[in-house]
């Protein structure tokens, strides 16, 4: 059983679209995260599934029941918010059990709720005191806790770890995951962070302007960006997009970047992919990841390529340093080892693991292969 | 520094005391005249040290003094602004709250109109209003009537009280509004258990707004009113044009107008602080 199944949604504010045809099915038990920059319509969507916002077109399903007519209270479902939007006026017990009290749940089944979250949460001793009373921390356990006091069919949280500093948010993003496993129930997540993305979901929805650019695990997202946005928006320093020809020699497939002139670049692609045979002596665009491109001291068990390029800029980051370098005038980042020091404007050799790269059609920018 | 700055803040505090005096002047004379027999008043002049504190003119004018042919003092006029200032105070506060929560945080359709027409009432000047409301009162049977000034001060009052609310109620987040959705709880239930209990700044900035300007408010007290029915500022108009004796009783009259000043002034040294902080209290966390 699908626990959301999405047909065609549409959603205008004025003369803007926001969501331009969404189609979007979540399995029971997933992990859904809808990531995208800001703008690109991901609350919205999230929006319309409470029912808090109205679509101008298509249908909203939840667990199999089409959901467009029935109010927020009635779908079966929870929310986390941003703001955590905890009833300041409250103490957490009195937020916890306010959604079972407007559903008249009688009071000895409610404090049972209560008991169970509250331990599964540790917001036991919390349960007296009034949200201002409590560090962000732990008004984010609360926001959890009455969401999922609720046990519903469908957990949305919309980018519930935004407001925590940045210590807090990898704690938490742990503790949601772990929960996830423990609970075992469905969750569509916003976020615009995607490392929260790519540590939590299942699948990732990547967003852009009103439409999903791309739903798919997140290796898969990662590994094979389905267009150019996918790739560039992915990965911090994001994937390589270098234009480049497609040639066949001897060896097979390599795409030559700056093609003709002297300095040219010639990557053997060693993948082969029969997708590509029709781009051969055509402009693509090469996309390849910066951490397959080293400086030449990494050792390897594969083989790669060598190439040079004029060193523009390095970032150190301590764990690695991120090199900003010009091959054949097409301008690539490399991540090398933190004990390589490249002056900039000089040349130097750098190694490159074409085994992942992707090719993208530069007109529609989708992926090839 | 602080040596340099010395003589400008002497004259500072000197302008400011100058005006302090300025404006406390007035009451000061009232004050003390109302100590003063009308006698008194008349050998010398309207300003003046009491020679001996005349008590007797805060009772007269308390519940013997005679205004209209009737010898009972304002103290019965002080009731009938009681009546009519309460009910229309906490009237017109509740039905602000309410629609200030409903254009600010349920929107719905027109909902910016129907606010901007609420709030044109801030600026018709009450004299304009004068007709209408006398044909509204004579239809609906209340002329002459306490009640009917209540009617008047609460509807008259929902545009301030509905500007107030709203603006307040504006810093309430989306999301908390939200959330109540998802929970299920529907429009009074919201406002009940979530608005509300943020609001007590805000109402008692209302309240306090409400209640000086109808208690202090004269000319519809002294239009759709005559005798009894009156509040106390239409019956201070009567005591100053009741020619009692020959003698004009300013002591009395000043004793007069400082009960009927004393609701207002208690509020504001009471409320005065809460008033101010509502006024600018922010954002509700």
């Amino acid at each position: 059983m699908a626990a959301l199944g999405i047909r065609g949604l549409h959603k205008r504010f004025g003369s803007t679209e926001v969501l331009k045809g969404i189609d979007l099915t979540v399995e029971n038990g997933e992990f859904a995260v809808l990531l995208g920059p800001s703008g690109c319509g991901k609350s919205t969507l999230l929006n319309v599934i409470a029912g808090l916002e109205q679509p101008d077109g298509g249908t909203v399903e939840i667990g199999d029941r089409v959901v467009n007519a029935i109010p927020p209270k009635d779908r079966d479902i929870a929310m986390v918010f941003q703001s955590y939007a905890l009833y300041p006026a409250m103490t957490v017990r009195r937020n916890i059990t306010f959604g079972m009290e407007c559903r008249g749940v009688p009071k000895p089944q409610q404090d049972e709720a209560v008991a169970r979250v509250a331990t599964l949460l540790q917001i036991d001793g919390l349960l007296e005191r009034k949200p201002s009373q409590l560090s962000g921390g732990q008004r984010q356990r609360v926001a959890m806790g009455r969401a999922l006091v609720r046990d519903p069919l469908l957990f949305l949280f919309d980018e519930p770890l935004s407001n925590l500093d940045a210590r807090l948010r990898v704690d938490m993003r742990g503790e949601i995951k772990q929960l996830h496993a423990r609970i075992a129930s469905t969750i569509v997540y916003v976020t615009h962070d995607q490392i929260e993305a790519m540590t939590m979901a299942s699948r990732i929805a990547v967003m852009d302007r009103g439409e999903i650019q791309q739903f798919a695990a997140p290796e898969v997202v990662y590994g094979k960006p389905a267009n150019l946005f996918v790739a560039r928006f992915l990965g911090t320093p994001p994937m390589n997009t270098i234009a480049a020809r497609l040639a066949h020699d001897s060896e097979g497939l390599a795409a030559v970047i700056g093609a003709g002139r002297p300095d040219e670049v010639r990557l053997p692609l060693p993948a082969q992919p029969a997708a590509a045979r029709d781009w051969i002596d055509r402009d693509v665009f090469l996309g390849i990841r910066p951490e397959c491109i080293s400086d030449v001291g990494r050792r390897t068990d594969f083989p790669t390529a060598r190439f040079d390029a004029e060193v523009v800029m390095s970032e150190p980051t301590g764990a690695e340093t991120v090199v900003l370098a010009r091959a054949a005038g097409e301008r690539l980042r490399a991540r090398v080892a933190p004990d390589v020091r490249l002056p900039s404007g000089q040349r130097a050799p750098f190694l490159a693991d074409t085994r992942t790269a992707c090719l993208f059609d530069p007109k529609t920018e989708r992926l090839i292969a | 520094m602080i040596d340099v700055m010395r003589p400008g803040r002497w004259l500072l505090y000197a302008v400011l005391a100058a005006f302090a005096v300025f404006f406390l002047l007035p009451l000061a004379v009232v004050i003390l005249n109302s100590f003063r027999t009308a006698q008194e008043i008349a050998r010398s002049s309207v300003i003046g040290w009491p020679a001996t504190l005349a008590w007797q003119n805060w009772v007269q004018a308390w519940s013997g003094y005679c205004i209209a042919q009737r010898c009972e003092g304002i103290q019965p006029y002080m009731v009938n602004s009681f009546l009519l200032v309460i009910p229309a105070t906490l009237l017109s506060t509740a039905l602000g709250a309410v629609a200030g929560y409903s254009v600010s945080l349920w929107r719905f359709r027109g909902d910016n109109v129907l606010f901007a027409i609420v709030v044109m009432g801030v600026f018709l000047p009450e004299q304009m209003k004068l007709i209408p409301w006398a044909l509204v009162l004579r239809d609906l049977g209340l002329s002459n009537t306490i009640t009917a000034l209540v009617l008047i001060h609460t509807v008259q009052g929902i545009s301030f009280t509905t500007l107030f609310c709203r603006n307040y109620f504006l810093g309430i987040p989306q999301d908390l509004m939200k959330a109540a959705r998802v929970d299920g709880a529907g429009y009074f239930r919201t406002f009940w258990r979530i608005v509300l209990p943020l609001s007590p700044p805000i109402l008692i900035v209302t309240v306090i707004w409400q209640f000086t300007g109808i208690w202090n408010e004269f000319l519809y007290g002294v239009t759709f009113t005559t005798g009894e029915q009156q509040p106390v500022t239409a019956a201070l108009i009567a005591i100053s044009t009741t020619p009692a004796t020959d003698l004009v009783e300013y002591g009395i009259q000043s004793a007069a107008v400082l009960l009927a000043a004393l609701p207002t002034l208690l509020v504001y040294f009471f409320g005065g602080r809460y008033f101010m902080r509502g006024l600018t209290a922010g954002a509700i966390k």
